[in-house]
């Protein structure tokens, strides 16, 4: 069996910074296992432009970020496997994989970065009532559709969800000539970018209907049309505000769920909330030497801190198998409440960390004018104002580690909105 | 001139083609749709009854417990999977525990071996899921679970390679008796025939009208079902069916053959014979009446909704054989639940209606046996490789949710009666049947069925008819509407 | 006096701002939290311009099309003119990134560029 440093499950943007942190911080034995034709992960469908202002102080289209990443990656000489998919992954790192020249085959890591991405909530997971014609697509699969393959879902579009991939792809099909009629919301706010909403949504002439969701899908074969109805508070339709609208296509773009069916089968430990591992500050999980970064590990708004996560997680994986990451110290929890919906990490050591740790997390509704507060045990130590946060954006507070260490009986670490 | 048509492609014209074809005959299968399984037999329990639920003494009860019995030996000779895990019907209360006992009765009477008794503390030894609530149960060893597309699939395909043929996407608009033979109107054309076997399902009362004038009446009865993730399917490992009570059916919860665990089925009545659409109402309803049996149900973990439709026949009895004032046509009609289970007993027995009628000689070089789609996971590693090496294609995973290979898409494909369709592939090789529900490898699908069978994508379709996946090429905009 | 109202796109806040404009000159920005939103305001209103991202056919590629953009802002109300032109171009690989796949799209004196490399098969 091949023996691997570190071997890296997805060759996207989480994988790929991963890999070129990694090797820069000396380990040689790098693996990517990809599973698509080529390197870049969903960004080679994402064609329209928003990506990169973070880290590369430009506005880029996906391919185009994607092309910076796996151009590191090629100038590193660092190893990858296309058309390849990972099968499973042992608890104690034995990668099974399989393509159609090397057939199936195993190899040994020392420290395994999981950055699978995630993948699109299907209508079956809404249940949402009525006939299962053709011309039900979640928003990424047209997306790569129209795109990569260059065929048209339809022509008369409703999309349900507000995500970006849903205000993007309402962009792009009407551009390539369809009729987007209306993007509806269950919500009472957009999951989306306002920038998306006005350039994608606003720009066109294509009205946002919040609060609402279909209710009925009609068309034995080919989709006819859909029935929306306004929703009350809890997300139930409300009888009477029924409208019916014809349309051969409905996108949805209603959710992004992390994909760790490889996480679960070796037993990682799952946060319920973000559906990615439980990680720590080294976005290791419970697995020593097992390291989770973007989107597996939770569903981030920007490629761009998809990037710095990964970049940390292939810096964290390097330590671990140069036998860097100490040992001892005390893991300390970090609890998500009162509008905050989690963390990552959610645990964190002090004696381990950086000097600074970034923390990431997402609030559960829409606050205006809120404090963003932190406490050590009881003891409030950061109280921060934010004019709006919003469930579809992330939030972050960054730790210092002399501060904790001033905390010797440090419990655990709360983070939470609070409006005054 | 054929011996025989069918018409139908369902579990039951499929199983009885299949039987027939052990016989020297000129048959056909007769089916609307582009493949065989597209009405009732593929959104149903999937479920082969033990045989303790129809009336004493019934066509029924009797083709139940002899299709259940000839199950086992019929998944192996035509590779389908079936799995024998036991049904359980548990009393939640009390007074209704007689219940239990009428039942167990019944189904000794039926002929269906070891059946027994459960008490509360036994049943829950069994099902630590079910509600707190439960006071005993039934228990019927001889219970199973089917997938009723790789069931439906097998018998046609070994019909077929025993000399029946299949005329896909054909409907029969009329039959009109002719001297000793019947003529069958299609939108494709006259079939001529010697007999005609009706097992269209819920259209099987229209079909047996245009010969008949002892009218028959079969109802839609729909039912709605959701099916929930594999990693959810094991919280039940018995099918599990609520004992009737005054308050109504109640709806069973079960593994399904390959992992997932199915809720279902609600039972409403509809006009429409094409109106396979689940309604927010039945759903609840289903979501609420499962919640009765067992507890916690994992609800959130649904991938996908559906809804199938029973043909209820208004005596609530199958109605097989020839039909009194129309001679040599013959009936498998008002098939609904156990028609699934019932349809081995069904094949046999109406097979033999026809050979009797026809004086039907056996087939020297009867096929007995069909292999299924090879699915690798079956195979130690180095089987795989090999494998791979002849044949890269299985190399390549395309439905991630469920592992399928390319190599499985192009064998459901290339073989007899093959796929032509999404569906057809998922049917046949489960891809685009995992959580995801096809949103990952719908596309390379679509590749694949755009290079082996030469269509254009514009032509691929779902399952047929008007159901188009894509509508056309990008960069055409003002070329259509 | 005219008044446009339009949806600040600086950050999450969305702030709703009010343009009020006197024969095409802008008199008063209301609505807006902070100063980006006023220049933001200002530009929309008398200048409103966007990237164009689509695709552009390719022959004797890998792939059937190549990614491209518009290599700067275009006129809003020329987007659709630039589609049509988009639509209509044929990019012959090998494809680099940044190859100006059409010169002066839609008379906007802006090239289309790749975004995405493809090697000829």
């Amino acid at each position: 069996m091949k023996t691997y440093d570190i071997v890296i499950v997805g060759g996207g943007p989480a994988g790929l910074a991963a890999a070129a942190s990694a090797k820069k911080a000396g380990i040689d034995s790098i693996l990517i296992l990809e599973r698509d034709k080529e390197l870049g992960g969903i960004l080679n469908q994402c064609i329209h432009n928003g990506f990169g202002l973070h880290t590369f102080k430009e506005e880029l289209t996906g391919p185009e970020y994607a092309g910076r990443f796996i151009d590191v990656v090629k100038e590193l000489g660092i190893e990858y496997l296309l058309n390849t998919m990972v099968m499973d992954i042992s608890g104690d790192k034995i990668v099974t994989a399989m393509n159609r020249t090397d057939g199936m085959f195993q190899v040994q890591a020392k420290a395994v970065i999981l950055a699978m991405g995630c993948r699109e909530r299907s209508r079956g997971a809404l249940n949402i009532p009525g006939y299962r014609p053709a011309g039900i697509f979640s928003a990424g699969t047209a997306q790569r559709l129209v795109n990569m393959e260059g065929y048209m879902p339809g022509r008369e579009v409703v999309i349900l969800g507000s995500g970006d991939i849903g205000l993007i792809m309402a962009r792009r099909m009407t551009l390539e000539g369809a009729k987007v009629k209306v993007v509806a919301e269950l919500m009472p706010y957009s999951g989306g970018l306002k920038r998306n909403i006005v350039q994608c949504l606003n720009d066109y002439g294509i009205p946002l209907k919040l609060s609402h969701t279909v209710v009925d899908i009609r068309g034995k074969e080919r989709l006819e049309g859909i029935t929306l109805a306004q929703v009350d508070e809890k997300g139930k339709p409300i009888p009477g505000t029924e409208e019916d609208y014809t349309c051969d296509t409905l996108l949805l773009s209603v959710g992004l769920i992390p994909e760790n069916e490889l996480s679960r089968g070796m037993g990682v430990e799952m946060d319920s909330v973000t559906s990615g591992p439980v990680v720590n500050e080294s976005l290791e999980t419970s697995i020593p030497g097992v390291f989770a970064c973007g989107n597996v590990l939770h569903v981030h708004d920007l490629v761009d801190y998809v990037s710095e996560e990964a970049g940390r997680a292939g810096v964290n994986a390097a330590k671990f198998v140069k036998g860097e990451l100490s040992e001892g110290g005390k893991d300390i929890p970090l609890i998500a409440t009162s509008g905050a919906r989690y963390t990552v990490p959610r645990h964190i050591n002090v004696d381990k960390m950086d000097d600074l740790l970034t923390v990431r997390f997402r609030v559960g509704a829409v606050f205006k004018d809120s404090y963003i507060s932190v406490y050590y045990n009881d003891e409030r130590i950061m109280h921060r104002k934010k004019q709006v946060m919003a469930p579809g954006e992330m939030e972050e507070i960054i730790l210092q580690k002399e501060k904790l260490a001033a905390y010797p009986d440090l419990q655990s670490i709360t983070v939470k909105i609070e409006s005054e | 001139m054929y011996d025989v048509c069918i018409i139908g492609g369902g579990v039951t014209g499929c199983a009885i083609a299949r039987e027939l074809s052990r016989y020297q005959v000129n048959a056909c299968v007769i089916e609307k749709c582009e493949d065989v399984c597209c009405g009732t037999s593929k959104a149903n329990s999937a479920i082969v009854h033990a045989g303790f639920d129809a009336a004493e003494g019934s066509l029924m009860a009797k083709m139940n417990v002899e299709g259940n019995r000839l199950m086992e030996q019929l998944s192996k000779d035509l590779d389908f999977p079936f799995r024998r895990n036991g049904s359980l019907v548990v009393c939640m209360n009390k007074e209704d525990l007689p219940g239990l006992q009428t039942l167990y009765e019944r189904g000794v009477k039926n002929g269906v071996p070891e059946l027994r008794i459960l008490s509360r503390e036994e049943t829950l030894a069994m099902e630590p899921n079910l509600s707190d609530e439960v006071q005993g149960a039934l228990y019927a060893p001889t219970g199973g679970i089917v997938c009723p597309f790789n069931l439906t699939i097998a018998l046609a395909e070994n019909a077929n390679a025993n000399g029946v043929e299949f005329r896909f996407d054909t409907e029969v608009t009329g039959i009109e008796k002719a001297d000793g033979y019947y003529e069958i109107k299609t939108d494709k054309g006259t079939v001529e025939t010697r007999c005609v076997v009706n097992a269209a399902g819920v259209y099987s009362d229209a079909i047996h009208n245009m010969v008949s004038e002892n009218k028959i009446k079969i109802t839609a009865r729909r039912g709605d079902y959701c099916l929930l993730d594999r990693s959810v399917g094991d919280y039940v490992s018995h099918t599990v069916f609520p004992l009737p009570t005054k308050l109504g059916k109640g709806v069973l919860v079960s593994p399904t053959i390959h992992g997932n665990l199915i809720v279902g089925p609600t039972a409403i009545d509809i006009e429409d014979k094409e109106g396979t659409n689940t309604t927010k109402a039945g759903l609840d309803d289903l979501i609420s009446k499962a919640g009765m049996t067992v507890k916690n149900l994992p609800i959130r973990q649904v991938i996908t909704s559906f809804a199938g439709l029973r043909a209820h026949e208004d005596g609530h009895e199958f109605i097989i054989g020839e039909v009194a004032d129309a001679e040599g046509f013959f009936d498998a009609a008002g098939i609904e639940s156990p028609g699934l289970s019932s349809a081995p007993a069904i094949g046999i027995a109406v097979a033999g209606m026809l050979r009797d009628k026809l004086d039907l000689a056996e087939k020297e070089d009867f096929i007995a046996t069909r292999k299924g789609i090879l699915n690798p996971a079956d195979l130690s590693i180095d089987e795989r490789n090999e494998l791979i090496r002849k044949q890269p294609a299985y190399g390549t995973i395309i439905c991630r949710c469920e592992s399928v290979t390319e190599g499985e898409i192009l064998d459901a494909i290339h073989r007899p009666l093959g796929a032509k369709s999404l569906d057809g592939v998922k049917r046949r090789t489960r891809a685009g049947m995992g959580r995801c529900q096809a949103g990952f490898c719908s596309p390379r699908t679509m590749e694949i069925l755009e290079r082996e069978l030469h269509m254009g994508m514009e032509e691929i379709t779902k399952s047929g008819g008007a159901s188009a996946i894509v509508t056309g090429r990008t960069k055409s905009q003002g070329q259509e509407g | 006096m005219e008044k446009k109202e339009l949806i600040c796109i600086g950050c999450p806040m969305g702030c709703p701002i009010t343009v009020t404009l006197d024969n095409g000159a802008i008199v008063e920005v209301t609505g807006n939290t902070c100063p980006r939103g006023k220049s933001y305001a200002e530009k929309e209103v008398t200048n409103p311009t966007r990237i164009v991202t689509s695709t552009v056919r390719v022959e004797g590629g890998e792939r059937p099309l190549v990614s491209v953009k518009t290599k700067e802002d275009v006129p809003k109300d020329k987007i659709f003119a630039c589609m049509e032109e988009i639509n209509a171009a044929v990019a012959k690989a090998p494809i680099k990134i940044g190859d100006v796949i059409l010169e002066n799209v839609a008379g906007t004196g802006i090239p289309v560029v790749a975004t995405k490399a493809d090697a000829a098969c």
